[in-house]
């Protein structure tokens, strides 16, 4: 367990929480270092363009991986602007791409975010995309560059958890890339069963920063995806998913 | 308590108290509200009779207790809930209003309040709407800043630490014409992140070249969904012809536009039907143009400079209230704006319930940024608009919202 490492574009991480963006608070960013163990923090890059005293900026803590998003951004166009922008701003070269035109449900357009994810990767950004949980967008992001595929589990803000069960499923089973299921998950055992299926991470936001008591709600996200880690390399998906061995075996009855 | 709107300055021309008395009494002497003018742009749109239509049917009385909890059971709302939540019969249900409205806003803005503060740079007007402070018959210092006396006003509200401003003007097209507008807000641009404007309606183009100019939000108030109301209300003037005001925000979009925010004036008609136009205007202009940020406002009509007598008739903080708890639970991504017109308690309280942005650092007036801010005195300042009821520096509201349990935040924008 100690070596099972989160490798995204080469770059090692023991934690397999991320911190979201939505919510921001400052209190939120502490908690999730501290209690959840964060070592990728996204924050919105038109939320880091202020003067203000408190620039979201200014609290992330050394040591801990910032990942700019484009939240804001209504096509591939806007995406790749802003994150040019965040690198500009000393963001780093990581991005998560955040490309929505439905400012009720926010759901990403994967056709604009494909075509985001291959001019920013050509560029030399670590691109890791945020997209609705289909097959065929998720294979033309493996083509274009990106660096991870983050699949949605259900409407963002609603901690409604995996509502995208089966189609999340298939992307860990079909790409090749770390799968972490961003937006939806709303309680520790949604995220711990994120990873039992074989989510390479966990992104969460609302669930923490709604939360009564937010350093314990760190702590339980933080235990819910370490056991459900420990649980998918255990074999627990093997067991489960695809049926228990009987003990006495099918084909006992065959002679030669 | 009924509102007395007519009043008579002894400044005007005797011709012009003629004509005046002749807008007010003889309605046979006004043009057709629902008729274009010369030069207003129409456009292709079925939003207009879509709400009203809804309007039109809205009887506030028909809805029970019964109807108001079937509503509040349902996580997706409908039309015919909304009409239950701004109902009579919701009244006795408030506090159960508020505790989901409460939710809806934490699910969608978390436990964040965004500070902005308006900017009038001019207070001519063509128009006589008898409610209003800026009418062209009510006799007020009248003003309309430089480019340097506007950048001057900035820099100070820029060293408040304000991000985000909206510019607003009387509605003179003669005298603040869309290109004064536009360099003011070519200026803001170098001062704030976020740039607002809430000036009189324009054309699509107009839009455009505002936005070029570093605009991305737009406000426009409808004052009343009423429209034989606002007939007797707005009886002189561009802001006469009502369904051009209606698709303001409709042509703001069309010419490139982030967001929209609508409202009516609570207090000029029956609240409740004004409260259901505001709600669905920006229902349908986000399922037409999903990408747009809508936002509503709820301004209720407050006294003015000569006519101290004006006030928001039925409409009290529980219909209020009400009136954003319904809001924000039938349109959960909305944003609602409270403004300076409400107290620091009723702020400090919906913040917590409905409200998402509210202003800090008001004035309404003139080129009197300075003297508020610093107490220097300032001999060329133009009169307020409306009076305020909450004086709170941005200092004073960061500190308030904080202690609230609120996260403030000057800047959630990029203009890209």
């Amino acid at each position: 367990m100690n070596d099972d490492k989160l490798i995204i574009a080469g770059h090692e991480f023991h934690s397999r929480f991320i911190l979201g963006s939505g919510k921001y608070s400052l209190s939120l960013i502490e908690a999730a270092v501290k209690y959840a163990g964060a070592e990728i923090i996204t924050c919105a890059v038109r939320r880091a363009n202020t003067k203000e005293q408190e620039n979201i900026l200014d609290y992330i803590p050394k040591g801990v991986t910032l990942l700019p998003n484009t939240s804001g951004a209504r096509n591939a166009d806007e995406a790749v602007r802003i994150a040019r922008l965040a690198r500009e701003l000393g963001c780093g070269d990581f991005v998560k791409i955040e490309i929505m035109r439905d400012t009720k449900y926010l759901l990403p357009d994967n056709a604009e975010t494909v075509k985001a994810t291959e001019i920013l990767a050509k560029e030399g950004f670590i691109v890791m995309p945020y997209m609705y949980p289909d097959l065929n967008t998720a294979r033309d992001l493996v083509n274009a560059g990106a660096a991870s595929v983050m699949p949605l589990a259900s409407p963002i803000g609603s901690n409604k958890g995996l509502a995208t069960k089966d189609f999340i499923q298939i992307l860990i089973d079909e790409i090749d890339l770390p799968i972490i299921v961003d937006a939806g998950i709303g309680r520790p055992s949604q995220a711990c069963e994120a990873m039992e299926m074989g989510a390479a991470a966990v992104m969460s936001n609302t669930a923490l920063a709604t939360a009564g008591d937010l350093p314990v709600m760190a702590g339980a996200f933080k235990q819910a995806i370490e056991a459900g880690r420990a649980a998918y390399l255990s074999g627990l998906g093997r067991v489960l998913v695809r049926g228990a061995s009987p003990s006495d075996t099918l084909t006992g009855f065959l002679h030669d | 308590m009924e509102n007395e709107f007519l009043i008579d300055s002894d400044a005007l021309s005797p011709e012009a108290l003629k004509r005046k008395h002749q807008l007010e009494n003889d309605p046979s002497c006004r043009t057709d509200h629902m008729a274009y003018m010369e030069g207003q742009e129409q456009i292709k749109s079925d939003i207009r009779e879509k709400v009203m239509s809804a309007v039109a049917d809205y009887d506030p009385a028909q809805y029970t207790g019964a109807d108001v909890l079937h509503a509040l059971e349902k996580q997706t709302l409908s039309v015919e809930d909304l009409k239950a939540l701004l109902s009579p019969a919701a009244e006795p249900f408030l506090e159960r209003m508020a505790e989901r409205a409460r939710i809806e806003t934490r699910k969608h803005f978390g436990n964040t309040v965004y500070l902005f503060t308006p900017l009038y740079i001019a207070n001519y007007c063509e128009n006589y709407c008898v409610y209003c402070g800026f009418n062209c018959y009510n006799h007020i210092r009248r003003m309309k800043l430089t480019a340097e006396q506007i950048e001057h006003e900035m820099q100070v509200i820029a060293e408040s630490g304000m991000e985000e401003i909206l510019i607003l003007t009387g509605e003179s097209r003669s005298k603040s014409d869309i290109k004064y507008i536009g360099e003011a807000c070519k200026l803001a641009r170098k001062y704030f992140r976020m740039v607002g404007i809430e000036i009189y309606p324009v054309n699509t183009e107009d839009y455009r070249y505002l936005h070029e100019c570093g605009v991305d939000y737009v406000t426009v108030f409808q004052e009343t969904y009423d429209t034989d109301k606002y007939e007797t209300l707005h009886l002189a003037g561009h802001k006469r012809v009502w369904p051009y005001r209606f698709e303001a925000q409709e042509r703001a979009l069309m010419g490139g536009m982030r967001g929209v925010a609508c409202s009516a004036l609570l207090g000029l008609s029956d609240f409740r039907k004004d409260a259901l136009a505001s709600a669905l205007h920006v229902y349908y202009l986000q399922r037409k143009y999903p990408h747009a940020e809508v936002s509503l406002s709820c301004p209720r009509l407050r006294p003015i400079i000569n006519n101290g007598k004006i006030n928001p008739h039925d409409v009290g903080e529980r219909q209020l209230c009400q009136i954003l708890c319904a809001y924000r639970i039938f349109l959960p991504f909305a944003g609602i704006t409270v403004s300076s017109r409400e107290s620091a308690a009723f702020r400090n309280g919906i913040v917590k319930i409905a409200a998402t942005k509210i202003s800090a650092g008001v004035s309404t007036g003139i080129g009197d940024h300075e003297s508020k801010y610093t107490g220097k005195e300032n001999s060329e300042e133009g009169d307020a608009q409306f009076e305020i009821a909450d004086n709170r520096s941005l200092a004073q509201m960061y500190r308030d919202m904080k202690a609230e349990g609120l996260q403030p935040v000057l800047n959630d924008y990029l203009y890209v």
